[in-house]
């Protein structure tokens, strides 16, 4: 029992520590920065000014705020879309079919994404594999000009983050007692109604779990539009990046930070709150 | 019960793998009939339930209800519906929206929906709690959530499978009682699987044995606990005795049996030949005990020693060892014009029985 608590406290503290040298305290430099005048130099002047967050609410960013938000709830849904039949057809198969499929599915994740991202680009650019290969069946006369489009980012994203969503579905259909579904069946419920009546609420907690695991990184990752979309496609996630690297305006950067852990915030807070009361068994109060 | 069946196995097969859970198997069920299907554990119980039910199809054979064939229909268009053991109850939804489920599915207006889930509610005394979750029931009434959703539909046929195994023994014996009486009130055919005797023998119309996908015996209670057909049947119904003999007379309708140098009278239902080696079977309740010094002479009798006496109340339960070797479990009713028979450990008994009370096999 000692040797046990001993343990605990020693794997609680260096978690904790872990955490603070490494989250809290960055962050709390962020959040101090989004209150500092940028300083030509490249860095801040520590004079307070609550000026970056002025300019953050202009029509420029919330722009940018509109067009991030509509690329990852759209990414959401098309991963909510492509994941539900997978997961669900995971949970149909023999054991050593779905270990290798999950196993498929993961293994692209011991390349970095950006490498992977790189992958896209030669897959997409002018001469690159798609296009070779609809050019050669003779379906497109000239290649596609489809590197650097809207679609090319939307494809990355989606191709990137599947995964996130797959998994919490599969956990949830998995856990989804199948006996419930003769029950409804047996109650004469044709397969649309069982799905809608019985499977998809059930899930709930899965879908909004995997949503949050799309959407979340889809606001914030950078790299992916800047390399697929090229300058045209400005997101959050560009958007604190220049501030950083670019335009060297740290505070307006920071602040931009700040408004998205916020809203991140906000959505996970939603998350814990309806996955409470699902759990309590009331769905209806979800939504 | 002369009527046509309700329901109609025809050899039917079903096979998992290499397992064959139900072997060419006839079944007949009846309108309004309480049929129990009673056995040990993995015997296709639950595998005939849900070949009625539509949830596995035969491999072989034809299950007719109403006298169409049910092959290839879905379980959602049978008029047929499961209590499950699990009871299976929609964790998210309320009570009421549990039982009204199949309702719904049949698109009824919502004022008769209402109007049935209330009578159904009643019918399991659960009224009151339509707006509960079901995990906000306890097992008893969770287990009358199950009923109610199912026969809110009036099927023709209700399908339970082991629907008491997980209460407690009380709360088991309570809803036996309610289950009978929402049985006679609703005339509605109950399929009822059990591996617990006592519950099949007192709820029962009829009982079908089964063992390894095969039903070994069916017929009424008192058919299956009284007049086995086999050994299987003996031995699973209740506790019995088995003595080894071999007939040595044969008279009209009765035989001599000899057991252990004995001669007993039996009733020769099967017509064993002469000479047969047969097994002489007695139920703990059936068996006399008499002690050596009231003997009376001339009966036939097993003599041997009390090993064991056990108080239960109602009963006294005898444990004797026969001179010949063998265990004798023996059920004695108190008699109140007899209390100064008092078993004890060690005293010197002979045991028989009335002529007729034997089965022989
Ligand atoms: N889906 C299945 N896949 C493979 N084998 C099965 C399946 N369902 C049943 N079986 C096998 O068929 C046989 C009969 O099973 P069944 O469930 O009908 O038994 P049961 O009489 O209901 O037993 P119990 O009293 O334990 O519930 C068993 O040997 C079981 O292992
Ligand atoms: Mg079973």
């Amino acid at each position: 029992m000692e040797k046990k608590s001993g343990f605990r406290n020693v794997a609680v503290g260096s978690t904790l520590c872990w955490i603070t040298l490494f989250v809290v305290i960055p962050y709390l430099i962020v959040v101090a920065y989004s209150f500092l005048t940028p300083d030509p130099s490249g860095t801040v002047s520590w004079i307070f000014t609550l000026d970056s967050y002025r300019e953050i609410f202009s029509p420029v960013f919330l722009i940018v705020c509109k067009n991030s938000f509509a690329l990852a709830l759209s990414t959401t849904v098309l991963t909510l879309l492509a994941a539900y039949p997978f997961a669900f057809f995971l949970t149909r198969i023999s054991e050593s079919i779905r270990r290798t499929l999950i196993l498929i599915m993961i293994i692209p994740f011991w390349t970095s994404s950006l490498i992977r991202t790189y992958a896209l680009i030669i897959l997409l650019k002018a001469n690159g594999i798609v296009n070779t290969f609809l050019l050669s069946l003779g379906w497109i006369d000239e290649p596609l000009n489809l590197l650097y489009t809207q679609l090319a980012v939307f494809t990355g994203l989606v191709y990137t983050l599947l995964p996130f969503m797959i998994l919490p579905l599969y956990a949830s259909l998995q856990k989804l007692d199948t006996r419930l579904i003769e029950a409804a069946r047996d109650l004469g419920a044709t397969s649309p109604r069982i799905f809608f009546h019985i499977i998809l609420p059930l899930t709930l907690p899965g879908i909004i779990a995997g949503s949050t695991m799309v959407f979340l990184p889809a606001l914030g990752l950078f790299y992916i539009p800047d390399l697929l979309g090229g300058a045209r496609s400005m997101l959050i996630g560009n958007f604190i990046k220049d501030q950083f690297l670019v335009a060297g305006n740290w505070p307006l950067g920071s602040s931009a930070s700040v408004i998205l852990t916020l809203l991140m915030f906000l959505l996970i807070a939603w998350y814990f709150l309806s996955s409470r009361k699902i759990n309590q068994g009331d769905m209806r109060e979800v939504i | 019960m002369e009527k046509d069946p309700i329901v109609r196995l025809r050899r039917v097969t079903k096979r998992f793998d290499d397992v064959v859970a139900v072997d060419s198997l006839d079944l007949d069920i009846y309108q309004g009939e309480f049929l129990t299907l009673l056995g040990p554990s993995g015997c296709g119980k639950t595998t005939v339930l849900r070949l009625i039910a539509g949830f596995e199809s035969p491999d072989k054979g034809d299950i007719v209800m109403n006298g169409t064939s049910l092959i290839g229909t879905a379980p959602n268009k049978r008029n047929v519906n499961t209590v499950f053991q699990s009871y299976a109850l929609f964790p998210h939804m309320s009570i009421f929206d549990n039982i009204a489920f199949g309702l719904k599915m049949k698109r009824f207006e919502k004022s008769v929906i209402t109007e049935k889930v209330t009578e159904a509610l009643s019918i399991v005394k659960l009224g009151g709690l339509e707006m509960r979750k079901p995990h906000q029931l306890s097992g008893g009434q969770q287990q009358r959530v199950a009923m109610a959703r199912a026969i809110v539909n009036k099927p023709q046929v209700l399908l339970l499978d082991e629907p008491l195994s997980a209460l407690d023994y009380r709360l088991r014996q309570e809803m036996e009682l309610e289950l009978k009486r929402i049985h006679r009130k609703l005339g509605i055919t109950f399929v009822f699987v059990t591996h617990d005797q006592e519950e099949a023998i007192s709820m029962s119309d009829r009982i079908a044995v089964m063992n390894e996908g095969r039903i070994e015996q069916i017929g009424t209670p008192s058919q299956i606990y009284e007049e086995p057909q086999n050994m299987f049947v003996a031995k699973f119904v209740g506790e019995i005795n088995v003595f080894e003999g071999r007939i040595v007379e044969i008279h009209n309708g009765s035989a001599v049996v000899d057991i252990h140098g004995r001669h007993f009278k039996v009733q020769n239902r099967k017509d064993f030949a002469n000479g047969r080696a047969v097994k002489v079977l007695l139920r703990p309740e059936d068996i006399m005990v008499t002690k050596d010094e009231e003997l009376q002479g001339t009966a036939p009798a097993l003599a041997g020693k009390i090993e064991e006496v056990i108080y239960k109340g109602k009963t006294v339960d005898l444990i004797i060892s026969l001179d010949a070797g063998e265990t004798v479990f023996v059920t004695q009713f108190f008699n109140e014009d007899q209390e100064d028979v008092v078993y004890r450990h060690g005293h010197r008994i002979h045991i028989n029985w009335p002529y007729g009370w034997e089965v022989v096999l």
